[in-house]
């Protein structure tokens, strides 16, 4: 049954056109983005679903974990100390309050207290004499790595972000005008005196946590086919692997999850999320997020040595790699179809690669050997100035970002009742979205820049699809 | 394992098939049983369903009943009236509880049910030792307190109590612990906060809470009567939507079942079972609260009924198998089941699934044992409590063996992949 599984047609239509493939109709199982982990749902509750494929029996783990993702850590100590431990400095006290509905976070209103679903992320530039191998970077003196606007009682936050907009008008070749707003993050209340003045800030949305055991399981061989960092070919598109510090084998990795992939793997992502998100420590990250200036921070009391048991980990793993990606909707629409040769016209499959193959071992069975669809390269890409956080990230530079995966983007709206995409949630809309590609993405841009409103109409219903 | 991958295999590779042509040859092996005899199993599940609702209904408006007497002179015996009417009510729902999973028409509606966990200061007041998730602005609304609730840019009026809005306001904001509607609503308002965490005792809210004039309690009282009133009409007219869906010789989801292939009604039947036993009842509900030694992850954590609640989801599992249910009456309605097709095929697999059932059914005896003998289930979750946790996980061990046996049962009936999600669904 095995030698059944597809290979991609995609690959003689590519080779058989010029100017890239025109798309007729569907492939088949072309809806299935996960494979047999595909889920169905369209509603709110779309991203919140075990792998299809996951049976009954192997669902204890995920219903453990989600409650452990979805529930609120406390202060130490308290009676619930299996979830004690909370903090002293952190942006949020679940998992769920950031990744809202296993889906996206947003930025800030204007009055909003704290942040929650955005963090901005601290460093300062790195001399030549610094040994950046397990840190990827230097953290800010006095605030550390990541800024953290709450604190339990007894320490004051670190402070206060919000972020301010100005317009940026693109004009499309049919002079349709698009206006996008360029965000401007200003710090006020600042706790622990005043911040290095050459401090790069980063501002993170929390991203979707649909299909990541999926992602996890594209192996390393599969991965770097699509690496050119020289970019031998010439299309003007140079993916790199960005390679960070793996904290279980002590060695240097791949990089495959946050938006310059800083991080090798879904349990190292989990557990820095738990340190640096929420203050809690664990096994592989066994410090709080207090500088080292920050005594007061350092000497309250904890949950616990670790405050995240293994077990706890484990399970909110388990459930993090087993959440499934929604299939497409409308995958043979005319529209769609014309939206996908679009897509491919303008060579946005260039980074955002469709499909892969899982290997053929992976954490759990039900990922292994899976079809999927997530549309990325989780490769590193210079994005341009625009984008640009000038944060570097290991050997991402301050002008690079991981590609993010786009299956499940359609349904944004319906998972999560908005639509603000890229890191920074800048972009209000997938088309604001595409417009501040830049950098590696220049031409593919500027061929959208060339789409009239139908073509714009069916390349927003692929995304949309998907 | 190597089972596993087979089916995972011919899955796929009919999925590929049916995708690829107008009429799908799928290869199949036949169907271990008659078509004619799966569609009266699944019928009688449908009858199964129809029997527990509208149980559910009649309880609640037994209920309802009971909380307009509370309302009329709000004292302790209308409250402990109340307060059984309300357990009562939970006996028949909670063995529907196994309808839910494998028939999205359920799922969808359930959230305004029995969702769970709620954080209660969405409703009223609470005590200041309360804990809610951050970036959620209805985790202290109290809107029995407020005439309005600021969202972002986005201002409620809560002037008018009525049921639109208290439904609107579930998972407000997109937390799922914004939950202002349904059983677990009721209870918060007939019990209030439980506050002896691991200890002995459940939720003290006085009747007072619920007069008017000099002895009342609480405050903004006439919003609470008016909140109970309204949560507990719409509970009751839920329910009636239920019971619709399940009335033979109707336009509805129960004609769209039987319509559908023996297969996919087995399938869900299946599923069902298998999920509410593992993912939700002994993971969800037993081993979450185990492992956080959290009273806030019990279940029916403000009238600490949490051991019926698990006992009666666990008969639910077993009715569905056995085709029978014994009805609030007493009278017991049984009929065609999973189990003469399992026993047909494999009497041995039919065997060990009854005798993990009994098994299940004894370990979850337990909890209500503990709990009429003054132990419940906050108590036996608490930290140290080495014997509690051992009946716990006893229970949870016994779900795990049984959901194997579900699973084995499917693989008699020729299912591979325990999933609804696989079969029925058109793109």
């Amino acid at each position: 049954m095995r030698y059944l599984l597809p290979t991609l047609p995609l690959i003689a239509l590519l080779a058989a056109c010029d100017s890239g493939p025109t798309f007729t109709e569907a492939e088949p199982g072309e809806h299935l983005s996960a494979g047999e982990a595909t889920v169905t749902k369209t509603d709110h509750n779309a991203f919140s679903l075990p792998l299809a494929n996951l049976s009954p029996s192997r669902r204890l783990d995920f219903s453990v974990g989600n409650s452990f993702f979805r529930n609120p850590w406390v202060i130490a100590p308290a009676s619930t100390d299996a979830r004690d431990g909370l903090g002293p400095l952190f942006n949020t006290n679940a998992c769920q309050n950031c990744h809202i509905k296993d889906g996206r976070g947003h930025p800030p209103g204007p009055d909003a207290k704290q942040a929650v679903s955005m963090l901005v992320r601290l460093s300062v530039p790195a001399g030549e004499a610094d040994d950046l191998t397990q840190s990827g970077l230097l953290p800010e003196p006095h605030y550390g790595g990541q800024f953290q606007d709450a604190a339990i009682p007894g320490i004051e936050p670190e402070g206060r972000v919000r972020v301010d907009y100005e317009p940026v008008v693109m004009t499309f070749a049919d002079g349709h005008e698009v206006s996008l707003r360029k965000p401007k993050l200003t710090f006020s209340n600042l706790a622990y005196g005043e911040m290095h003045p050459a401090t790069l800030f980063s501002a993170r949305i929390a991203p979707p946590v649909i299909g990541l055991g999926l992602l996890e399981s594209i192996s390393d061989k599969d991965l770097l086919a699509h690496a050119d960092p020289e970019d031998d070919d010439g299309d003007g598109i140079s993916g790199r692997a960005n390679l960070v510090w793996d904290r279980a084998t002590e060695t240097t990795r791949i990089g495959r999850f946050g938006w310059k992939a800083g991080q090798p793997s879904l349990r190292q992502q989990n557990a820095e999320a738990f340190a640096n998100d929420m203050g809690l420590t664990s096994h592989l990250v066994p410090t709080d997020s207090c500088a080292p200036s920050q005594t007061e921070c350092l000497a309250l009391p904890h949950g616990g040595v670790p405050e995240v048991s293994d077990s706890i980990l484990d399970n909110v793993t388990f459930y993090t790699r087993n959440l499934a990606v929604p299939a497409r909707r409308n995958v043979g629409d005319p529209q769609v179809l014309a939206g996908k040769t679009l897509f491919f016209q303008a060579n946005c499959q260039g980074c955002h690669v469709p499909s892969y193959t899982t290997a053929a071992e992976a954490a759990e069975p039900e990922l292994a050997n899976q079809t999927i669809r997530p549309y990325t390269d989780l490769l590193l890409h210079d994005m341009g100035p625009g984008l640009a956080d000038g944060r570097p990230e290991f050997l991402a530079n301050g002008q690079e970002w991981r590609t993010p995966p786009l299956w499940g983007i359609g349904l944004t709206e319906a998972v999560n009742g908005h639509t603000q995409l890229l890191h920074d949630g800048r972009a209000r809309n997938l088309m604001e979205a595409i417009l501040w590609h830049d950098g590696e993405a220049a031409a593919s841009r500027d061929q959208v820049l060339t789409f009239d409103a139908e073509q714009r109409a069916a390349l927003l219903a692929f995304l949309n699809s998907l | 394992m190597l089972t596993r991958v087979a089916a995972g295999g011919l899955m796929l590779s009919s999925l590929l098939l049916s995708a690829c042509s107008d009429e799908p040859k799928v290869e199949e092996k036949a169907a271990p049983y008659e078509a004619a005899q799966a569609r009266d199993v699944i019928s009688h599940y449908a009858d199964l369903a129809l029997a527990g609702y509208s149980d559910a209904l009649a309880q609640a408006r037994e209920l309802q009943t009971t909380i307009n007497t509370l309302l009329d002179s709000p004292d302790e015996e209308n409250l402990a009236a109340a307060r059984a009417a309300w357990r009562d009510a939970r006996v028949p729902y909670m063995q529907t509880e196994v309808f839910r999973f494998g028939n999205s028409v359920v799922d969808e509606w359930e959230g305004q049910v029995n969702a769970w966990p709620l954080d209660e200061g969405l409703i009223d007041y609470v005590d200041d030792s309360y804990q809610a998730v951050m970036g959620n602005p209805g985790a202290r609304a109290n809107i029995i307190a407020s005439e309005s609730l600021t969202i972002g840019e986005q201002r409620l009026d809560l002037t008018d109590l009525n049921a639109d809005l208290l439904a609107s306001l579930n998972e407000l904001g997109g937390s799922e612990a914004n939950v202002a509607t349904g059983y677990h609503a009721i209870e918060f308002l007939l019990w209030g906060q439980d506050l002896n965490g691991t200890e002995a005792g459940a939720g003290e809210r006085p009747a007072t809470d619920f007069a008017l004039g000099e002895e009342a309690t609480g405050g903004n009282n006439e919003r609470r009567r008016a909140y109970l009133q309204v949560v507990t009409d719409l509970l009751i007219s839920d329910l009636e939507t239920m019971v619709a869906v399940w009335q033979p010789e109707q336009e509805n989801y129960r004609a769209e079942l039987l319509a559908d292939t023996p297969e996919n009604g087995l399938r869900k039947m299946l599923f069902g079972m298998g999920s509410l036993s593992l993912g939700e009842l002994a993971g969800e509900r037993m081993k979450v609260a185990l492992a956080a030694h959290s009273p806030e992850d019990e279940h029916d954590c403000f009238s600490d009924n949490t051991h019926f609640s698990h006992f009666y989801n666990g008969k639910g599992i077993q009715n569905v198998y056995l085709g029978e249910y014994q009805q609030v009456n007493g009278e017991t309605l049984s009929g065609p089941s999973l189990s003469d097709l399992v026993a047909a095929n494999d009497p041995a697999v039919d065997s060990q699934l009854k005798q993990a059932f009994e098994a299940s059914e004894a370990a979850l005896q337990a909890l209500v044992d503990s709990a009429n003998n003054g132990v419940h289930f906050d108590q036996l979750i608490a930290p140290g409590n080495a014997q509690g946790a051992a009946t716990v996980n006893a229970a949870i061990d016994s779900l795990v063996t049984q959901t194997t046996g579900i699973e084995k049962a499917a693989l008699v009936l020729n299912i591979q992949a325990l999933n609804p999600d696989t079969a029925d669904h058109e793109f």
